[in-house]
Order: C-alpha cells, then structure tokens, then sequence
C-alpha cells in the first residue's frame, strides 16, 4: 500500500539532534551534586570469596561509600528469570540468575564484588586498588560438553551438575523416516556467536528527589518499562513515584535488555541511600566481561534424504553455553532450535537441547538470538548433502522449500514465545531466483569460476537461505494524540536504539492523518509519557508497536472525522482529511488544531460520556509471531598463502513483509550483514582454560571497519504478513543470520582442489590455515 | 597527590580557562568540564573513533590525550562544525544518505572526515573507506556512511566524485 508516507524513502526525524552533537545519551546527563560509582569485578572466573578488605578505599579522600553483598541486607536478592521455560513435555530447568555482587563465591570473569562511590569517576577507579579481596581459586568450567562429565567442577555446586536445561522437541517420526532414507549424512559443528560490541557502552544516572519522593532513571535499556516496575518493586515504591527514560541509546543489538544488570539494581539504591544524583558508566572493558554476550554451540547433527535431495529428516542433539547464570531463559538455544528448520518443508525432525552453566559472562540475546547457529548447521548439511548427491545446491534448496500454498505452515514445536512454530506466510523460491540473478549465478559457475581458477584464482561462491521469526508478543501500545497546535503527539513505551523509530513510526501516523512526517513528535522509552510496553527485542518495534501505532492513529483519524462533521453538519463520508485541514465538498475547511481546540472545550457542557481531545491509546498483541525470509550469497577470493578473504560482492535478497521506509530497511540489513561478515571472519571471543577471555579489547576483539565490509546489493520480495494489518514483518535481524553459512560455503568453493570441509564458524587466516594443513595431512595418509 | 593545572583551551572559537588534574584525559574535559556531550566516548583505549575532535585542525582521539596537552592549542567539536541552527553540508550529506543509525560514531566520523572532505574533490571508493577506517561503526556497515562522504564532496567541490 506504498501511500504518501508509508513506504516511502523519508530522511529521519531524529538526525539534526544526533548530526549536531545535541542528543541526549546517558553518559551526557550532568546533575548538580552527582557522585560516581566504579566497580571492582571478578579477576578470577571461578572462585570462592574468602575475605574482602576495603579499609584503605574508605581512607581515601573523595570516597563516600565502599559497598560488598553485605552491605546491602535484605535488598540482595538472585535477579528474576526473565523468561520461564516453554511448555515443553520433559522439559528440565534449572532456574540460577546472577545477583547484584557476588556473595561467597564469584563465577564469571567481570561478575561484580565491591561497588565503589566517589566524588568522580577517577577517584572511584583509584580506589578500587585500595581494596583486597582474599579469593581461593577454582577449576573453571569453560568446555560445554566436559562440563557434563561426572568429576566436573561445579558453577552452582548446590545443583549438583552444570546442566541449566535440556529440552527435547519432536516433529513426525525421525527414526522410521531415517530408515526410508537413501543418504544419511552426519556431522558435528561448532558454532561461535560473539558480542554485540554496541559502540555506546551500558550507563545509569539514578536521581532521587527526597523531596519530591521521585526517582528519575536513565538507562542505556532497551525496555524501559520493564526496568521501572522492576525497580519500584525492589524498592517500595510506588511505579507512579519512578521515571525510567531511555534517552538516545548507541546502539544495543540484544544485550542492552536484560533485567536486571547488576547495576541497574544497585545503582537507584544508592541514590535513594545517598540521597544524590549517581552515575555509573561502563567502560570498554567492562563491557567485554559485564555485558552479556552470545557464544557457541556444539552440534551434533544428522540429516536423511532420499536420492533426489528430498529431506526426510533432521536430527539434532546440541550443547549451549550459557554462561554462569540463566537469567534470559532458553531464549537462544530455543531460537536454534527452531531456526534450524528454517524455509525447509521438513516432516520430521528430533532436537535435543542441552544447555550447560560454565564460568564465563552470561549469555543473552544478540542480534540473531541463536538463529545464527541453527541456520549454519541446516545449511552446512544441505551442502553437504548436494555434494554427495551431485545436485546444485541452489537445486537442493528448492526442492526443499515450503511452497507457497502451504502457509501458514506448522511446524509443531514451540518456540520462543511459548506459541507452536507456525509460519504465517511466504514465497521463497522468488527470493532464491532474485539472488541468484543479482549475483549472476549460473555466469559465475559457468565462465567466471572457471576462469579465474585457470588463472590460478580461488574464488568461490556462497548462497544459503534462512528464515527469521519476528514480531512475537505479548503485545505494545502506543498514545496518538493531535495537540492543540496541530502538531501529533505519539508514545509509546519500546525504546530506540538507532531503529529510526522517531521517522518511520510517524510514517505510520502520517499516512492516517495526513500531517508532515516532521510534524509527529515520537517519544519512546520514557515510562512518564507511556507507561505499558515489553521492550524492543526480536524484531519485533515495526511489527508490535508499529501496529499498535497505527491502530491509535486510525482511531485518532475516526475522531478527527467525527468532530468535524458535527463542526460542519455534513456527514463523515462526504470529508476529506488532507494537509493537515478537514475539508468539505462546498469548499469550507478546519485545521487539526482547530479541531483539537474545540474537542477540548473551557467551558460549556458536553454530551455525556464524551471525551476530550483527538486522543487514542491502542494496544496491538500478536497471537503469535510473523516469519520474514531471505537469502544471502557472496562471492570471495582466498589468497591460500596469506588466508585472507575478500569479499568480492556481497547479494541480499529479503522478504519482510510491507516495507515502512525502504530506506531504514536497507541500512538495517547493511548493518546487520557487516555484524554477519564480523562473525565469520574477524571476530572471535577467545577464553583460556581458566576462564580468562583473551580478547577483551578493540585491539584483540576485531569489529570489521570499512575496509572489511563491501559494498551490499540488496533485492526486495515482498510477501506481506496476513497476520497484521499493516502486513509487516521484522527486519532487525536478517542481515546478520546466514552471512557465516554463506561465508563458509564461498571458502570451501573456493578452495575446492583442496578438498576441505568447514564445520565452523568464525573462520580466521589461523584457523583456516590449520584446517587446509588438517586436509593436506589426510590426504598425505 | 593531585596535580594541578591552569590551562588555556580554545573549543569552537571559545577561549576556556580551566584547572585540571595532569591525569585528566582531553574527552573528558570536554565532555565533562565543558559540558560539550557531541564527542563520544567508546573506547578509551583509541581504536573506535567516536571521540575523534580537530586539533589544530588536524584530527585527533581526544581519549588519547591529555586535557593539558591542549594547552594553547585550538580544537574543534562536532558542535563547532556549523553555526546554530545550521548544518555542514558534510552534515547534510549524512542526513540525505541516511549514514548514521544510533548516531553515536557519527560524531567522529564527520570529524575525522571534515578535513578529508574539504581537500579531496576527487577521491576514489578506496580512498573514502581508508579515510574512515580508523572509525567504527556498529549499525550501519559504512555503505551509507560512503554515499554520504561522496555526496558531501559533491556538494562542497561541485565535483561528481
Ligand atoms: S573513545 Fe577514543 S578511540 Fe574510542
Ligand atoms: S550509527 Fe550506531 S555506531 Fe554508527
């Protein structure tokens, strides 16, 4: 329905403040009186606390509180799960969330023990030296499947093993499929997802005003409302007496969700016990160890075809880490699970989901969620499987897709937002032909390949495919409200984290009220201005709160009309909204404001049950999620000396629904495959044995720059969700799902006279080139 | 223990007279002492970019220095980069190429490319990524980031770059 505003290329709202230097993030808030927070974190992965002695730091001058898990009393509590297991039959959880400073023993590198407050920043940071904590070492658990063994050091001994969940998911009957089966292929993955790395750091700034008995909160959280009716519980206070405002956020990808940081409990205490403005502002390092992060998988997967490449079956046993706590649930290892399945018309299906606490930072969502890892393994097997049946792997998928006349198609296990997998529509071979097309397929293993091969050349070719579950529930709502200025008024209770929020939601009012885009203010992420919402997560902004978005706005429009007509005496079907007027068919017209004025009168009577203003608040809650689709393929050259990779072209072919702004859309899916190429091939989080991460720096950590990342084509299908009205699906996350399937796939081909087999993902020049030494010695035997 | 220092710092044209510690470091003077948010803090450790400012109109990582290195010297912030109310066309040029997303590198990036910008009227796809390979961005993938410095240049030089 591409109208004047709703699908159209708008430049963004929020631009000239972030361009100028003029927005407002956390770090930039500045209150008279504020006093600084450091904290002083776990050097050790696993070990018991003995003593902790923070005399010296008390001495020094310009500290004003030194705190351990003591000092807080009663207010130490474990922090709430975030999100209980699914209903699965046989389902095991064992629930262990982390606490606001660690009691007795500290489990993960960077978990924090003492917090430090101070006059500034610097002061806090000195004396964190001051302090000394007497720890006793212990064997860190950092291998997911050694942690299972019977002798295993334990991370929450009082549970008597490492395993935090095991969930079993079945469709059909894989073991009589596999017995029909003509091939059987199986192999073992390895799949490691890193960190979000957003380039603002986390950071609170907690103000109680005694006075006004009111806590002001800014919090670098992706959802807002969440953490305010969190705190006034923690607190006792009532949630009118709490403000959580998440101001302009730089960026968030995942890990800014998670209720609760550590620091997000402690930090509105202090302020409350101090009765002063506090600030705490992470720093890179500490968001290398304190953030939560993504990390790896180890599959052991099978799949069972016929001879003509027609899937039987799928099995999967696999192994999640989670880290040290498991406060976001199965959420990840659930989304594996499921995404494994991905745009593949597979009758039966056997997943059994193992996920292991170890000592290392928590694991929570990040961007792809676990998808990642699912994909990868499904189409790693697919490769595999046209390999050894000689059929183009193009051809594989294609006989394997779900065709379109089989939506909305089930696939009967349970996914992460507890509803069965059902997706709601799609149309996938167009995708495939796009892509296929736009990287030029056939030219490239026809003419191109051989080619450059006969001139020494390695270049290969990459393209995989890969479903996204978006939009899930339970529900966002958003406030319409027509001021008395003309201008619109919009709230809504998800926050914003670079999404363009502030343009493509007014897109959404515009298109019913027919006001300039640069007319509709948005708030986001302030609990005074809406008060209701579950956060930005999942892909799910456009899909959920855009929906509730323009649920209200229609309303608004139904109003504006009305009170018109009983302005004019004309009947509502004989106006006409447009430009900002109520027109009439004779030629007489009234402004929005005009209209807003006389819907909000001084004085007089009204008819009874009125209500004033052109206002409506709206909720939009989705049974169920909507499924966007897509297929990536690159082309790459290796240089076999050096082992490096460069990406020749780079082809996104994406289904999400309606498209809101084109223009938002593309420089998601920009970002989200430079995440992707950073995931194959540059970044990799590296633990030792004891738990140490290795890599906790920009300098170790590599986040792809420019040079890195090539130019991005991208094709729209566009197969418009029935399941909502605006037809959207999200789009948040496609970008970075399949890159490393596609990635992984161009390598081999490209090195194909070298005849090896990846099986995992990020690469590095190191490891491939131990992978093309493993190859030659087998060849050499 | 503290030590102590009266320096004389010129930000976007404005003469400040501040006493600092030796140890503080220049982004946070101007974040913090003179209260100009623009500049971003990323890092600390000088690989992100975010807290790119010009000094002497060169660009520097002002997480890298020290707030009395800047003694005498002239600097500029993003807030400097036009008058209120105004956009660089640099500015402009991001704007129009949608070339930032949360917006929190973006600081650095039209820092670290203002003077790139103003005397490249021709540079090639290479040039433009090696300008801006010292600053990461975490949303965007740089394509918009590219189309953006390309169309800045067309507008400063008139050029088609
Ligand atoms: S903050 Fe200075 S380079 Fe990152
Ligand atoms: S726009 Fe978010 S880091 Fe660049």
């Amino acid at each position: 329905m591409a109208g004047r505003y709703f699908g159209q290329p708008i430049r963004r709202n929020e631009d000239p403040v972030l361009l100028t230097g003029q927005a407002l993030f956390t770090d930039d808030v500045q209150l008279p009186g504020m006093v600084h927070v450091a904290f002083l974190r776990s050097d050790y992965a696993h070990a018991r606390i003995r003593s902790i002695d923070v005399s010296r730091a008390l001495d020094r001058p310009g500290v004003i509180g030194v705190y351990t898990a003591e000092d807080l009393g009663d207010y130490w509590q474990p922090g709430p799960l975030l999100v209980p297991p699914p209903p699965v039959e046989g389902i095991i959880f064992h629930q262990r969330t982390q606490v606001p400073l660690a009691k007795g023993k500290v489990r993960h590198v960077g978990e924090p023990v003492v917090m430090v407050v101070a006059e500034s920043r610097y002061i806090a940071e000195d004396a964190l030296d001051d302090i000394f904590v007497d720890y006793e070492p212990l064997e860190a658990v950092v291998d997911v499947e050694k942690a299972l063994e019977p002798d295993a050091p334990l991370v929450h001994e009082d549970l008597g093993t490492n395993l935090a969940a095991r969930v079993v998911q079945r469709k059909g009957d894989y073991e009589a499929a596999r017995a029909k089966a003509d091939v059987i292929i199986q192999r073992r993955f390895y799949y490691d997802h890193g960190l979000a790395a957003a380039m603002e750091n986390r950071g609170i700034v907690a103000h109680w005003d005694k006075k006004m008995q009111y806590l002001t909160v800014w919090d670098t959280t992706q959802a807002p409302v969440v953490i305010r009716n969190g705190l006034a519980k923690m607190l006792g206070l009532s949630e009118s007496q709490v403000r959580v405002i998440a101001p302009f956020i730089g960026g968030a990808f995942g890990p800014k969700i998670m209720m609760f940081y550590p620091e997000e409990v402690l930090i509105p205490w202090l302020s409350m016990k101090l009765n002063r403005p506090v600030k705490w502002i992470e720093d890179r390092r500490e968001n290398f160890v304190a953030t939560t992060q993504e990390r790896y998988q180890v599959h052991y997967a099978e799949i069972a075809l016929t001879k003509e490449g027609r899937i039987l079956g799928v099995k999967d046993r696999f192994y999640h880490d989670t880290g040290a706590y498991d406060p976001y649930g199965l959420t990840v290892p659930i989304n594996s699970q499921c995404t494994l399945l991905g745009p593949y018309d597979i009758p039966n299906y056997h997943s059994e989901m193992n996920v292991v606490f170890t000592n290392k930072t928590i694991v929570t969502p990040y961007r792809g969620a676990g998808r990642q890892h699912g994909v990868f393994v499904m189409e790693r097997l697919l490769d595999l499987a046209a390999k050894e049946l000689g059929i183009d792997r193009t051809e594989i998928r294609r006989r394997n897709f779900i065709p379109p006349d089989k939506f909305p198609y089930n696939n009967e296990i349970i996914y992460q937002d507890f509803a069965p997998l059902v997706y709601d529509s799609g149309n996938y071979e167009p995708a495939l032909d796009l892509a296929m097309k736009l990287i030029d397929y056939e030219k490239f293993i026809k003419e191109e390949q051989p080619r450059l091969r006969a001139e020494g050349k390695h270049v290969g070719l990459g393209i995989v495919a890969y479903v996204e579950g978006t939009g899930i529930g339970p529900y966002e709502g958003a406030r319409v409200q027509v001021e008395s200025t003309g201008k619109v008024n919009v709230a809504t209770g998800v926050g914003t984290q670079g999404q363009s929020h502030f343009t493509s939601f007014a897109q959404i009012v515009a298109e019913q009220l027919d006001v300039d885009v640069r007319n509709i203010r948005i708030v986001t992420g302030d609990t005074a201005e809406f008060h209701w919402g579950t956060g930005t997560f999942a892909s799910r902004g456009a899909v959920v709160a855009g929906n509730a978005i323009h649920a209200a706005a229609k309303k608004v429009r139904e109003k504006v009309l009305q009170k018109a007509s009983e302005e004019f005496g004309v009947p509502v079907e004989e106006l006409e909204l447009r430009g900002g007027y109520v027109h009439t068919k004779d030629g007489r017209s009234i402004s929005l404001a005009d209209l807003a004025v006389k819907a909000n009168p001084l004085r007089g009577a009204v008819k009874p049950g009125t209500e004033p203003g052109l206002e409506a608040t709206m909720y939009f809650g989705p049974e169920r999620g909507v499924t966007a689709n897509g297929v990536h393929a690159m082309i790459v050259e290796v240089d076999p000396e050096l082992m490096d990779v460069k990406i020749k072209k780079y082809v996104v072919v994406h289904d999400c629904g309606k498209v809101i702004n084109p223009l938002v859309v593309e420089g998601q899916i920009h970002g989200g495959v430079a995440q992707g190429i950073g995931n194959s091939f540059y970044e990799e989080i590296v633990y030792n044995e004891d738990g140490q991460m290795l890599t906790a720096s920009f300098m170790d950590y590599l986040i792809p720059t420019a040079m890195e990342i090539p130019p991005i084509e991208v094709g729209h299908v566009e197969t418009p969700s029935p399941w909502n009205e605006l037809g959207t699906k999200g789009t948040g996350e496609a970008g970075a799902i399949p890159t490393a399937a596609a990635f992984v796939q161009a390598v081999e081909d490209a090195l194909a006279d070298y005849g090896i087999e990846i099986l995992e993902a990020p690469l590095s020049p190191n490891r491939l080139f131990e992978i093309l030494k493993e190859a030659q010695a087998k060849k050499g035997t | 223990m503290t030590d102590l220092h009266t320096i004389r710092v010129t930000v976007n044209g404005t003469t400040y007279e501040r006493t600092v510690e030796a140890r503080m470091l220049l982004s946070d003077f101007i974040r913090h002492e003179l209260g100009l948010t623009g500049t971003h803090v990323g890092c600390e450790h000088g690989v992100c970019g975010a807290c790119t400012v010009l000094f002497d109109g060169q660009p520097v990582r002002s997480c890298l220095m020290f707030a009395v290195q800047a003694d005498g010297h002239e600097i500029m912030t993003v807030e400097g980069l036009a008058p209120e109310g105004e956009m660089h066309p640099l500015q402009e040029a991001f704007h129009e190429a949608h070339a930032l997303q949360c917006g929190f590198c973006t600081p650095g990036f039209l820092m670290t490319l203002k003077p790139f910008v103003e005397t490249h009227p021709n540079p090639t796809e290479e040039e433009i990524r090696k300008a801006i390979s010292g600053n990461l961005c975490r949303c965007t993938g740089y394509q918009h980031i590219i189309e953006a410095v390309k169309l800045a240049i067309k507008k400063i030089h008139h050029t088609d770059a």
